[in-house]
């Protein structure tokens, strides 16, 4: 059976959604040893292996959440010679990058980034990459061994695994270098936000320049209360200051697939449309209608959102009473 | 201080991209181009740094041979010098070999910070980066929205899930800028006639010591199998607002039960 190496990425002792969401994908393409690094890692075992993983190998060093990159890079890579895994699964998240380059290069594999649908039937691999801004779907494989794929967050389904036993846990021996430990984190520094986050809501409401204005913004936070919605964003209103870049949705932003996206003011460019066409259900309001987001919306209305909001949100509260 | 920026030329961000059916690679050929915007983030960002402090600024380029458009737009803006390396045996090649040459060409230079993209903007694989950091041994800083170098040391604000970190390290370092790091400047004219007199240094992969084999689609470590066309959703019901939008999508809403 292929061996599957998966990083488990931690945040602040938990771990985080997409490596679930990884785990839960290995476990249809063989056997599945998860790699958790850093404080909380052994707390975190279980919830692996209650995704599927089989065997969960971890470090409780703290090293791996002070440094960048450097320290995860030289465990993985040793753990990659150690295993010889068929594939290394690995997401496509800030540290996820930063370690994968290194690995890479450290390694000499091959990488396949942005994975989508990832085969191995007959011992070949084979993966969609959307290319192009997903215009293009491409095939690809990799004549390495052990090649990294990255695979973005949301990609997946995190799914329990029935009947799934309690995992392995090994304690990894290796320690990382002196010389790993040069990009030192200073600190982390929080936004505040209300309300789900983009990537877990179920109603998300995204506002481009149709909005006109940063404080117009506000009306998408109102309408977001009676739909208990999180709110987007294009590039275009990030790049112009309006809101913060954690809210962008697109090709480098986020991947939201909620069960309704509504799209005010946004002209539907497909750097965006990338991030958000996997909605199950999506309504956009545009004043011009020739906008491209109409050939993506299943209820397209023409016509101002400054007007249409307020109204929206009113009627709303009216029918929750 | 001596910094190099990576830069690359792209297909017009503005156009949409094609596959020849015969090379599985992106039609290059009769596409407008232009310098990747998101590397005008990491000339600006050098140039600041070096108006403040003093220094050289080398741009890296690999690139067909009309690359070097792309590179005098760099060098119009304000950078010293340029290395373009320009060799029909790298066409085709992926994030390793590209790392693995932009590292070499880089190593000439022997720079005390590397500046680099988060993503280009056509492959946006965001994984030369880490890959340079690590060939020239360096310690990488990510994601930068923020820069500041003093005393020998790199600190940036790193753009993370909800917020940022600040993180520090000494040089020689890589640095990747997002877009939100700074405004670059548009070259002015006196910059552009400049440009064409600045040295740029044209390499082969022999001259970096890469054989023909080891690099480009031979040395490539992704292979495209085929491709389709992604699936396209159908456009639903499109209505004008004559005052009542509001409980057209209020309907719609209460019809999916999120309300
Ligand atoms: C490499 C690259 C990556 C990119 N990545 C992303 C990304 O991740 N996410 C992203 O979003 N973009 C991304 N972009 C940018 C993208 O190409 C578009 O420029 C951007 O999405 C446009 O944002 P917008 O729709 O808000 O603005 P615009 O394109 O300016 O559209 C505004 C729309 O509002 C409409 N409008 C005006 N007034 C009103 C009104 N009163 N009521 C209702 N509608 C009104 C207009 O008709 C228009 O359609 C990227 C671009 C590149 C080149
Ligand atoms: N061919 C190239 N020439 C110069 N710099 C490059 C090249 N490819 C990638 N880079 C640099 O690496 C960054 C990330 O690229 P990528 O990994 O392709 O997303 C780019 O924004 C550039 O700064």
């Amino acid at each position: 059976m292929a061996k599957i190496l998966v990083l488990a990425e931690l945040k602040e002792g938990v771990v985080q959604k997409v490596a679930l969401e990884l785990v839960s994908k290995a476990r249809t393409l063989g056997e599945v040893t998860a790699v958790a690094l850093g404080t909380g890692a052994e707390s975190q075992a279980a919830i692996l292996g209650e995704y599927g993983a089989q065997t969960v190998l971890v470090s409780e060093d703290a090293v791996y959440a002070t440094y960048l990159a450097e320290p995860g890079a030289e465990t993985l890579a040793y753990l990659i010679e150690q295993i010889a895994p068929s594939l290394i699964l690995i997401g496509g998240t800030y540290d996820g990058r930063d370690i994968a380059g290194r690995v890479n290069a450290k390694l000499g594999s091959g990488v396949i980034t942005d994975a989508g649908e990832i085969s191995l039937e007959g011992g070949t691999l084979k993966v969609t990459v959307p290319w192009y801004s997903a215009t293009t779907i491409v095939d690809v494989t990799s004549p390495s061994n052990a090649p990294l794929l990255m695979v973005k967050p949301k990609t997946f389904a995190a799914e329990k695994l029935d009947g799934a036993g309690a995992p392995v846990v090994e304690k990894i021996s290796f320690t990382p270098s002196d010389k790993s430990k040069r990009a030192r984190i200073i600190e982390t520094v929080v936004e505040k936000s209300e309300g789900p986050s983009l990537e877990e809501a179920n109603v998300v409401i995204s506002g481009g320049r149709g909005l006109k204005d940063a404080k117009n913004f506000e009306l998408l936070h109102k309408l977001a209360e009676p739909l208990n919605a999180a709110v987007g964003a294009t590039r275009a209103v990030v790049d112009s200051g309006w809101v913060s870049y954690s809210m962008q949705v697109g090709q480098t932003g986020k991947t939201v697939k909620p069960n309704v996206y509504i799209a005010i003011g946004i002209s539907g460019a497909i750097q965006h449309t990338v991030g958000m066409k996997g909605s199950k259900n999506i309504i956009a309001i545009n004043t011009d209608e020739e906008a491209p987001i109409f050939k993506v919306a299943d209820l397209g209305i023409v016509g101002d959102s400054l007007k249409i909001l307020p109204a929206l949100t009113e009627e709303l509260k009216k029918r929750k009473g | 201080m001596k910094i190099v920026v990576c830069v690359k030329q792209v297909p017009l961000t503005t156009g949409t991209n094609k596959i020849d059916p015969n090379t599985l690679r992106i039609v290059r050929e009769g596409v407008d181009v232009e310098l990747d915007p998101a590397d005008a983030y990491g000339i600006e960002a050098a140039l600041q740094l070096v108006e403040a402090q003093g220094g050289e600024i080398t741009l890296v380029s690999m690139g067909p041979e009309r690359a070097i458009e792309a590179i005098r737009r760099g060098l119009a803006m304000g950078a010293d010098k340029a290395i373009h390396i320009s060799d029909p045996a790298l066409a085709g090649s992926d994030a390793l070999t590209t790392a693995r040459v932009l590292a070499a060409a880089i190593k000439r230079v022997n720079p005390d910070l590397v500046i680099c993209a988060t993503e280009s903007s056509d492959a946006y694989t965001g994984i030369v980066p880490g890959g340079i950091a690590q060939l020239l041994d360096v310690p990488q800083l990510t994601f930068a929205k923020k820069l500041t170098v003093e005393n020998g040391k790199a600190t940036i604000q790193r753009q993370i899930e909800g917020g940022y970190q600040t993180v520090e390290t000494s040089l020689p370092a890589l640095v990747t800028v997002t877009g939100s790091i700074n405004e670059p400047r548009y070259p002015a004219l006196k910059g552009i006639m400049q440009a064409k007199k600045k040295p740029v240094e044209t390499l082969t992969a022999a001259d970096l010591g890469f054989a023909a084999s080891e690099v480009g689609s031979a040395g490539a470590k992704e292979r495209v199998l085929g491709w389709n066309p992604a699936p396209q959703r159908q456009a639903g019901v499109l209505i004008k607002d004559d005052g009542n939008a509001a409980v057209a999508i209020a309907d719609y809403l209460q019809k999916l039960k999120v309300i």
